[in-house]
């Protein structure tokens, strides 16, 4: 036994306690080994990699035919485009293209509108990455931000001003998804704590609150906010139709963000209120200090997850009559012109949404990345 | 260094207004549960620099006890006095109670998003207002008093049990408080870690803390405690200090409970 162990110390047994680390056999890493266990191992898992390799192997040609390879990018009608290729017209698209961004927006004026989106991107930096430079300063002016942006988008003050029914395409999607996702954070955060409260009528009054805002269609809020509105404020007030839109957005949204942070604050162990509250600190320092940042840490995917929502309902405008980026593209169909392209319309506006929001997803995930403090 | 010399300071008077230096005091308390009745009168004084191991079965209220000077738990009836101060639902009172009485919980109860040294500044800075550095000075010895100076930077989920519980005690005590509950320190722990918590809690009861400890470790009652408290139901069985105690107890339960918890 004794010399058999010795001669073979790799496989064999050490003194007890003297056993040290050995690299893992070579048939448990590397490429090969990861083709073969999770692309073909068993029966299953090789017929479902088969079958994947043919839909890839049947759509990716046909879709970057059409889309590029094949697809038309200049022409004055949709005769011209199928003159030079049998694919994607883009030609309409490109045509199109200051509509689709501004909408109705004075061309003149239209540097304001870049300058503004300019803008929101120096006032995100900031706030989404916690080692931008000068990151203060840079807080200062995502909080300035709103009135800046409001400032140049509807003017006054030096500069002329643009109805804000002449607002369309992008970037009123933009406007009302980005304000709803701003405001209807902090609200959300408000009226979940304000659920937990115990006080009876602050309970009662944000129980109610979400409670209706969520078994409302957007729709109809939409519609309230388009008809009735006007009738509570004074008559002869100018109240904007695209501010009573923002007001509903970020409301409903908002009873969502409520119901997600609640299901977050719920997973936070009673041990951390009490070694919080045990120190002597306050009841809104608990909060902000303690319980928030984990609640809403575990409430990202939530979070984001309303917010992709609330983005996406930003097309939901179409219905008191602004065209957003969709409401464009369908009214576009109606061109004589270029009749019969709405291929090429849907799947324009469905990849600005996806880039969009697979953009947000994908900064959550590096959120939550970031956010781990476990082992 | 000087926060010390100030707490010990204005601890002077309140002593002597007191008469007979005595830091808690508890006047036939009482506490329910809804229906049921957890403390019943309770009749409890500690004086300063006395360190008090509470002990009993479990469920039989020696942790609501202490929960109950710091106000994590509500007494209906009775007095409660701590530091000269009386325990009301005066929100002001509880933070002031709150900022001079440490607690240490037997899940630690540290906050994982926050790092060792970030645990232990955040109640100096907010609560009593220290500037950051200096926050981080003091958090820092503290940190070396427990032994774990080089893990500050970490974030608690990295620690071992026992780790955490020194960290827990390091936290409590940046906050210069006159009084220390512990409750159930190293129920939660594996058995090779007790004895590092332990030592911490033996070197900081040596240093004059007052400490008011739940726990069956009887090692640690029986060299640290002046007096042992033995609860069962709710009330206080039997009270001695720890050699009489443990040797010669008085009581029927608690024999039995010393017989059931020395037995192994």
């Amino acid at each position: 036994m004794t010399s058999s162990e010795t001669q073979n110390p790799t496989n064999g047994s050490y003194p007890p306690g003297t056993h040290p680390d050995l690299p893992p056999p070579s048939t448990a890493y590397g490429p090969v080994h990861w083709i073969k266990v999770n692309l073909f191992g068993g029966v299953t898992n090789t017929v479902l990699t088969l079958l994947f390799a043919y839909m890839l192997w049947k759509i990716v040609p046909f879709l970057t035919e059409w889309m590029f390879l094949d697809a038309a990018f200049t022409g004055e009608s949709r005769r011209d485009c199928e003159a030079t290729a049998g694919g994607a017209c883009w030609a309409f698209i490109g045509s199109r293209l200051q509509l689709f961004i501004y909408g109705f927006y004075p061309e003149a004026q239209r540097w304001r509108v870049d300058l503004t989106f300019v803008m929101l991107i120096l006032a995100l930096v900031p706030v989404l990455y916690d080692a931008t430079p000068h990151r203060g300063k840079g807080l200062i002016f995502a909080c300035l931000y709103p009135f800046i942006g409001g400032w140049l988008l509807i003017g006054g003050l030096g500069l002329e001003s643009v109805s804000t029914d002449q607002f369309g395409g992008l970037m009123l999607n933009v406007i009302i998804g980005v304000t709803g996702i701003a405001f209807s954070l902090p609200i959300g955060i408000v009226l979940a704590l304000g659920r937990q409260s115990h006080l009876p009528i602050v309970r009662i009054l944000c129980v109610g609150f979400i409670e209706f805002i969520r078994g409302v269609p957007l729709i109809t809020l939409l519609f309230v906010a388009a008809v009735m509105l006007s009738y509570f404020v004074p008559p002869g007030t100018n109240f904007d139709l695209l501010v009573r839109v923002l007001i509903m957005v970020t409301l409903f949204a908002s009873g969502y963000m409520a119901e997600v942070i609640r299901g977050g604050l719920q997973a936070i162990p009673k041990g951390q209120y009490e070694a919080a509250d045990g120190m002597g600190l306050r009841y809104w320092q608990v909060m902000r200090l303690v319980i928030l940042p984990q609640a809403l840490k575990i409430s990202i995917p939530g979070i984001v997850n309303t917010f992709i929502g609330l983005y996406k309902d930003t097309t939901l405008v179409i219905v008191i009559g602004r065209l957003d980026i969709l409401g464009i593209g369908n009214s576009s169909l109606a061109d004589s012109k270029w009749q019969g392209l709405s291929t090429e319309v849907y799947v324009f506006v469905a990849l600005f949404f996806f880039i969009s929001c697979f953009s947000i997803s994908r900064y959550s995930l590096y959120l939550e990345k970031k956010l781990h403090t476990e082992l | 260094m000087s926060e010390v010399d100030i707490s010990e300071e204005s601890f002077t008077p309140i002593e002597s207004s007191m008469g007979e230096e005595e830091l808690i005091q508890i006047v036939a308390m009482h506490k329910w549960y809804g229906e049921f009745h957890v403390l019943k009168d309770i009749n409890l004084a500690v004086k300063a620099r006395e360190r008090i191991v509470v002990c009993g079965p479990s469920g039989s209220g020696k942790s609501t006890l202490i929960r109950c000077l710091n106000r994590l738990e509500e007494h209906q009836q009775g007095t409660v006095i701590v530091n000269g101060i009386e325990l009301t639902g005066d929100l002001k009172k509880i933070e002031e109670i709150r900022r001079e009485v440490g607690i240490v919980f037997q899940h630690f109860n540290l906050f994982p998003h926050l790092t060792v040294l970030e645990n232990c500044t955040l109640g100096p800075i907010w609560v009593r207002g220290t500037p950051k550095k200096e926050a981080e000075e003091s958090a820092m010895k503290y940190l070396e008093r427990v032994k774990i100076p080089e893990q500050a930077l970490k974030f608690p989920g990295q620690l071992s049990g026992g780790q955490q519980q020194r960290v827990a005690i390091a936290r409590s005590l940046c906050m210069n408080p006159k009084i220390m509950l512990f409750d159930e320190p190293t129920s939660a722990l594996d058995p090779e870690m007790i004895k590092e918590v332990l030592d911490v809690m033996i070197e900081l009861a040596s240093t004059g803390m007052t400490m008011i400890v739940v726990s069956h470790e009887m090692g640690f009652a029986k060299t640290v405690a002046d007096r042992v408290i033995f609860m069962d139901e709710g009330q206080i069985i039997e009270q001695n200090e720890p050699h009489e105690f443990f040797d010669n107890p008085q009581h029927e339960r608690t024999q039995l409970f010393l017989s059931q918890i020395l037995a192994h």
